[in-house]
């Protein structure tokens, strides 16, 4: 299936829940969809026996510097070998979106890691703790508005 | 057996333990000698590799990528050129797409040469750690005498190479491949059909197809479990659908399909088969400038994009976004350990403490790769 019959097939399915789809004029196809939907979404696309999603390639959290932080999800299907770009975007100074983990185990680590870089909140995650950066470390540093910690335990950060 | 039952203990593994291959902590919960569940801690070699990019042009960023798989440098190189040449829409001349591909190769092979040779060594075999560094060694010399470096090359650029082969480069190759091939049985012998090593490995560790997929395990770790797929032919790019050569997948000979022998057999198989890219490839390598098609600047348009390539450990990719300026605006390394480890507790459960040495080797990951 190109992006057009996938953006069809997930339009007839959840009306309301597509914000943006670009095919045109991009490299890659994008779709994006409400933040609030996207497990429902996810569940449907992984389950569908036409697009049957089975692969999350990788899951991004994006900074787009306009107030937004947003989630991208790059899909393919092994068994229909297809893919898709999903995107979330959240405002900054609220940024939960639910979690994918029980469709794809892959994004438990992945969300992990866009919860310690860009401070997004993945609701009903089970394991939400940051991965890369100590545990007490301030701010998030993939933000475009990060400013860096003096003084982490002492010793002097910015170099 | 229940009430032999005893208190759960929980057994720190690393960050400073030998088989962990670098600076990985294991929170194992033991009951008795079986582990009941493994938390990987991991970010101790973090360095922020996204953050860096984005504070430098595209060009700059690539020796960046050299540092995040130190064993496959080249591999990452290559991931990183293809996608920032896929954002710019350039294409490169079929010399530089047959260099890289060979030297990709050459680097896959290094590689796959540590993780069986320290492989082997976890699980108590020493010499064929020394016969497989001998061997590698000459793939090192042959970088180094290509591009001056032996383990982190800078060799790729957006659109061309930095050097091109040098005189003698198509000999001493060959002169490899017809040392190479003999040594692959030798190591056979030695390691892989050993009975001890095939006890320690077999029926350990087994990761079923459905749950490799599910946590989007690529590589050695996903082929091991029985799934043919391999970028170089499932998603192909530069110049590898000109080959003739097969994939190497898990058949669950000695024990259960899935289990850490097949995930290692498949590399050494795997190796079998970059001989035969390396040799169709480097007696047809076509005449051309390798820097003719590098762009005084790179600047491309606003867009983003995510490109894949199949490495050593498996996907690596590159999701790049840019806004116009000669700086990236997000670079994200999609890394195949990061992700090929994540499933390392659902491989863990129910088996030895001892056993955990087999698993984490099998799973082959970089600690470099994996935090970036």
């Amino acid at each position: 299936m190109n992006a057009n019959e996938i953006h069809e097939k997930i339009k007839a399915q959840f009306p309301e829940g597509i914000i943006e789809f670009k095919s045109e004029g991009v490299v890659e196809p994008f779709i994006v969809v409400r933040p609030d939907l996207i497990r429902e979404i996810s569940k449907f696309i992984s389950e569908d026996p036409d697009l049957k999603f089975d692969y999350l390639m990788s899951l991004s959290g994006v900074d787009f510097n306009d107030g937004n932080v947003g989630v991208v999800y790059h899909l393919y299907s092994m068994q229909r070998r297809h893919r898709i770009v999903l995107k979330v975007k959240v405002a900054k100074d609220k940024p939960d979106v639910p979690s994918v983990e029980s469709v794809w185990k892959s994004a438990n680590w992945h969300e992990r890691e866009a919860f310690d870089l860009f401070g997004l909140v993945f609701l009903d995650h089970p394991d939400l703790r940051r991965i890369l950066l100590p545990d007490d470390w301030d701010g998030y540093p993939l933000r475009k508005d990060y400013k860096v910690q003096e003084y982490y335990h002492g010793m002097k950060v910015p170099y | 057996m229940a009430e032999l039952r005893t208190e759960e203990m929980v057994l720190n593994m690393g960050p400073q333990h030998p088989s962990t291959h670098g600076v990985l902590r294991i929170e194992l919960v033991v009951d008795g000698e079986v582990v009941v569940d493994a938390v990987p801690h991991i970010g101790y070699l973090h360095r922020c590799f996204e953050k860096h990019a984005e504070a430098m042009n595209y060009q700059q960023v690539v020796p960046y990528c050299d540092r995040m798989d130190y064993l496959s440098s080249m591999s990452n190189d290559f991931g990183y050129v293809l996608a920032v040449e896929k954002l710019l829409n350039i294409r490169v001349p079929e010399r530089v797409e047959y260099i890289r591909v060979i030297m990709t190769e050459l680097q896959r092979i290094a590689s796959h040469l540590v993780a069986i040779g320290t492989y082997g060594m976890d699980i108590g075999a020493f010499t064929p750690f020394l016969y497989c560094f001998r061997d590698r060694e000459m793939i090192l010399d042959l970088f180094e005498t290509t591009c001056g470096a032996r383990l982190l090359y800078n060799y790729m650029w957006p659109g061309g190479l930095s050097h091109d082969i040098p005189p003698g480069f198509v000999e001493k190759t060959k002169a490899f491949i017809k040392h190479f091939r003999p040594t692959i049985k030798e190591l056979n012998d030695l390691l892989s059909y050993n009975e001890i090593f095939v006890r320690r490995t077999a029926n350990v560790g087994v990761l079923p197809a459905e749950v490799a997929i599910n946590y989007a395990a690529s590589g050695p770790t996903l082929r091991g479990s029985g799934v043919k797929w391999d970028l170089r032919k499932d998603d192909p790019y530069s110049v590898y659908h000109k080959f003739d050569w097969d994939i190497a997948v898990g058949t669950g000979e000695m024990g259960t399909l899935g289990d850490c022998w097949d995930r290692y057999m498949v590399k050494v198989w795997e190796m079998e088969q970059s001989l035969r890219i390396i040799e169709q490839a480097i007696d047809s390598i076509p005449e051309g400038d390798v820097q003719a098609a590098i762009p005084k600047r790179v600047r491309p348009a606003a867009g983003e994009v995510y490109v894949r390539s199949e490495t050593a450990r498996g996907e690596l990719g590159y999701y790049i976004i840019s806004d116009g300026s000669q700086n990236p605006f997000r670079v994200k390394a999609r890394a195949p350990s990061f992700v090929n480890l994540s499933l390392l507790p659902e491989i863990s459960r129910g088996y030895l403490i001892a056993d955990m040495i087999a698993i984490i080797g099998s799973v082959d990951i970089v600690l470099g790769d994996v935090d970036r």
